[in-house]
């Protein structure tokens, strides 16, 4: 069984503030993380590899660096990774980002199993997924949290939905988004990490993937950013002083007077 | 491609250098350089005081044969035999949307076995055409089924935009119909209005709330975003008119590679967190999983819904479906009450889009009471049952 894993590198929020004064991002440094659920992608990978005679390789679309993102999966136990990168791939939106994943798993050929995490920390937008499985014209699962294997061509998957839970049964090749469920991602090992460290990371760029620069990039994206500002500022935050007993009363008055439900 | 700086209006102050959030900008003598870590976000066009940044411009406006798409469509959700609340928020805020191009509103619904007062509801709140699909294979959802009878019908009808909630059902299928259409989609709007050139200016946030951005799909129809639950006020009008029609769809379109085995309602109701109007959250404050029912109490007393942080997601005090934050659910609610949350960006990002935040902590220099609209420093332990215990009072309960 092939599996191919996508991940992104994403700017790593432990490293961002909020200014209380003016809402704007502080940040100190520039540390990139592998975006959390994409690890949980790697994990739900690497436990079907534990189970069976699996590989996975690991793909991600970005700028030179993320290179670090890819040796850092590598080192929990990943077998190869594919690097996507070239100066046209800036400013792609999340069709020309599928565009690209797309075209890189055809060229991989013969994958039977993609993850995805449910989405990326900085963008939020959990659409990478679900349109790269339409470009490759194949079945997908959102929001999973568990994968059964029920034979040889059809996994059992449990999704989490805002209503509760729902058991499908799925045909491979598949897609698949993950979610925190999925399980706590195990840590890079001693030997993985010195193979990680060694590891030839194949470069794939637009002409390598057969696509021209018009279809990916900004030039291949649909939607286009127009304008990007701070979110408007908070109302004045209000400290309520005095006893316990006079903080319950004062809170409960301003609840009350701004009509909170509930109350 | 990467963003363009005026080299005269530079003044090399090197603010936008620690906004990047790739590192992305250097500083040379007298401008900034751009690397090829940029990622056209913008985060610094904003932060630049001198105008000297600023995004590519938006190439030429619609092709001719765009003109041909006409009308504004809401995807009605349909689930447990009830329209989604945020259907009846995206019809009102549609309703607005279709008055200023001056076209009419749609609202299609999808399901089977589907109650006839369903498509005059869908009326009541701005739908002036219902289209309704009702079909045994569309009475479970499947991205594939649900996802080629809307293709279908927007390929036939050609709409100019397509709105829809940004549920787990949203935002599971409509990237599929986008990709199918070759369209672009915006995920998870907070704000919609329409340009002078017609376009639908889409604004959501990105980062985890940090900063807005405006997003436009010039090129393609139709124009398609979903929308997060409880921002859109929803509106309902008696006596309004309109007309229900039954489309007939290609019998290919039912057909889904996946199969629905089972589907089980989540027993836990209070785990239903992104629909709530009250949150109350828990944190690692509570020393303990047992202390939950404090929580609990006083979200039962205001009919709110129990969330928690990762903290006290990971002590295995709370199920995990409770978590608010980065890793867990991004909520909006009225009020969100954390309760001995330390307010880690990562649970900020969470929740900071809630209208009053109520933050109870005992120490005074907690970040949470950065964000909070109201602010109370105090033992937690003392506090709650205090704030319960008038709640009681005031309603005259023992
Ligand atoms: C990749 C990643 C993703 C993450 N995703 C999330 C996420 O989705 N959601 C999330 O919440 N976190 C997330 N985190 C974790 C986050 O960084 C924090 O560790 C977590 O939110 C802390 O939880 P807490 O505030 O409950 O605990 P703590 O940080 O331990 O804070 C407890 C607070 O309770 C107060 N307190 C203690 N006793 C009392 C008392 N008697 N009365 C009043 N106040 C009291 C303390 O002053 C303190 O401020 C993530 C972290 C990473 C690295
Ligand atoms: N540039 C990228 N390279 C590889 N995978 C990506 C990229 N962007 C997004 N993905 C994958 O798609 C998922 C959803 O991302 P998004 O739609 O951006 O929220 C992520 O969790 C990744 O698995």
């Amino acid at each position: 069984m092939h599996i191919v894993v996508c991940i992104k590198q994403v700017p790593d929020a432990k490293n961002v503030r909020i200014d209380p004064d003016t809402h704007t991002l502080v940040r100190q440094g520039v540390e990139s993380i592998v975006n959390p659920f994409d690890l949980f992608a790697v994990e739900a990978a690497l436990k079907i590899k534990d189970a069976s005679n699996a590989r996975i390789t690991v793909i991600t679309m970005g700028p030179p660096q993320a290179e670090e993102a890819l040796r850092d999966v590598l080192s929990r136990g990943v077998d190869d990774a594919v690097l996507l990168s070239d100066r046209a791939f800036a400013g792609s939106d999340t069709w020309a980002t599928s565009t690209v994943l797309a075209a890189a798993i055809r060229k991989l050929g013969n994958v039977d199993l993609i993850f995805c995490g449910k989405q990326a920390i900085d963008g939020d937008t959990a659409q990478v997924g679900p349109e790269t499985a339409t470009m490759l014209d194949i079945p997908y699962a959102t929001f999973v949290k568990k994968i059964e294997s029920l034979d040889e061509r059809h996994l059992k998957v449990t999704r989490q939905t805002d209503e509760g839970v729902e058991v499908w049964k799925v045909p491979m090749p598949a897609l698949i988004t993950v979610i925190k469920e999925m399980g706590e991602p195990r840590m890079p090992s001693l030997r993985h990490k010195m193979r990680a460290k060694k590891a030839e990371i194949s470069v794939w760029g637009a002409a390598d993937l057969g696509l021209d620069h018009e279809a990916v990039g900004l030039s291949g994206s649909y939607t286009q950013v127009v304008r990007v500002f701070s979110p408007s500022r908070r109302g004045n935050r209000v400290m309520i002083q005095g006893s316990v007993e006079e903080q319950v009363e004062e809170l409960y008055k301003l609840l009350k007077e701004a009509k909170v439900p509930g109350l | 491609m990467k963003v363009n700086v005026d080299r005269q209006k530079c003044t090399v102050c090197g603010v936008c250098v620690e906004v990047c959030p790739f590192g992305a900008i250097t500083l040379s003598e007298t401008s900034v350089e751009i690397s090829d870590a940029c990622t056209l976000c913008g985060m610094c066009v904003d932060t630049c005081e001198f105008g000297a940044i600023s995004l590519p411009e938006v190439g030429a406006g619609p092709a001719e044969d765009l003109a041909s798409y006409r009308g504004v469509w809401v995807y009605a959700e349909w689930r447990e035999g009830l329209i989604h609340r945020v259907s009846f928020e995206l019809l009102s805020e549609g309703r607005t949307l279709a008055d200023k191009r001056g076209v009419p509103l749609c609202a299609v619904l999808l399901g089977h076995q589907l109650d006839g007062n369903l498509a005059e509801e869908l009326i009541s709140y701005g739908a002036d055409v219902v289209y309704v699909v009702d079909r045994p294979e569309l009475a479970h959802f499947s991205d594939e089924a649900y996802g080629n009878v809307l293709v279908e019908l927007i390929r036939v009808k050609k709409p100019e935009m397509l709105l829809a909630g940004a549920t787990s059902m949203g935002r599971s299928f409509i990237p599929r119909v986008a990709a199918c259409l070759r369209t672009g989609l915006t995920a998870d709007c907070t704000e919609l209005d329409i340009s002078e050139e017609g376009l639908l200016l889409q604004t959501r946030p990105a980062f985890g709330g940090n900063v807005m951005a405006t997003i436009v799909c010039p090129h393609r129809r139709p124009q398609m975003a979903t929308v997060r639950p409880r921002v859109m006020k929803p509106l309902k009008r008696e006596g309004r008119q309109g007309n229900v029609e039954f489309p007939k769809i290609s019998e290919e379109c039912f057909l889904s590679r996946i199969e629905v085995l089972e589907v089980i309602p989540e027993k836990d109701q209070t785990a239903k967190l992104t629909e709530a109007d009250v949150i109350i959250s828990g944190g690692r404050g509570l020393q303990k999983g047992e202390n939950f029912s404090i929580i609990e109490e006083l979200a039962q007393m205001v009919k709110g819904a129990v969330g928690a942080s990762r903290g006290a997601v990971d002590e295995g005090w709370i199920p995990p479906s409770h978590q608010v934050g980065q890793t867990g659910r991004t909520v909006a609610p009225n009020l969100y009450m954390a309760v001995g949350i330390a307010g880690a960006i990562q649970h900020v990002v969470g929740m900071q889009g809630s209208n009053v935040i109520v933050a109870i902590n005992k120490d005074p220099m907690a970040p949470i009471f950065d964000i909070a609209t109201y602010g109370v420093v105090a033992d937690l332990f003392e506090f709650v049952p205090a704030f319960v215990r008038k709640i009681k009072q005031d309603r005259g309960e023992p």
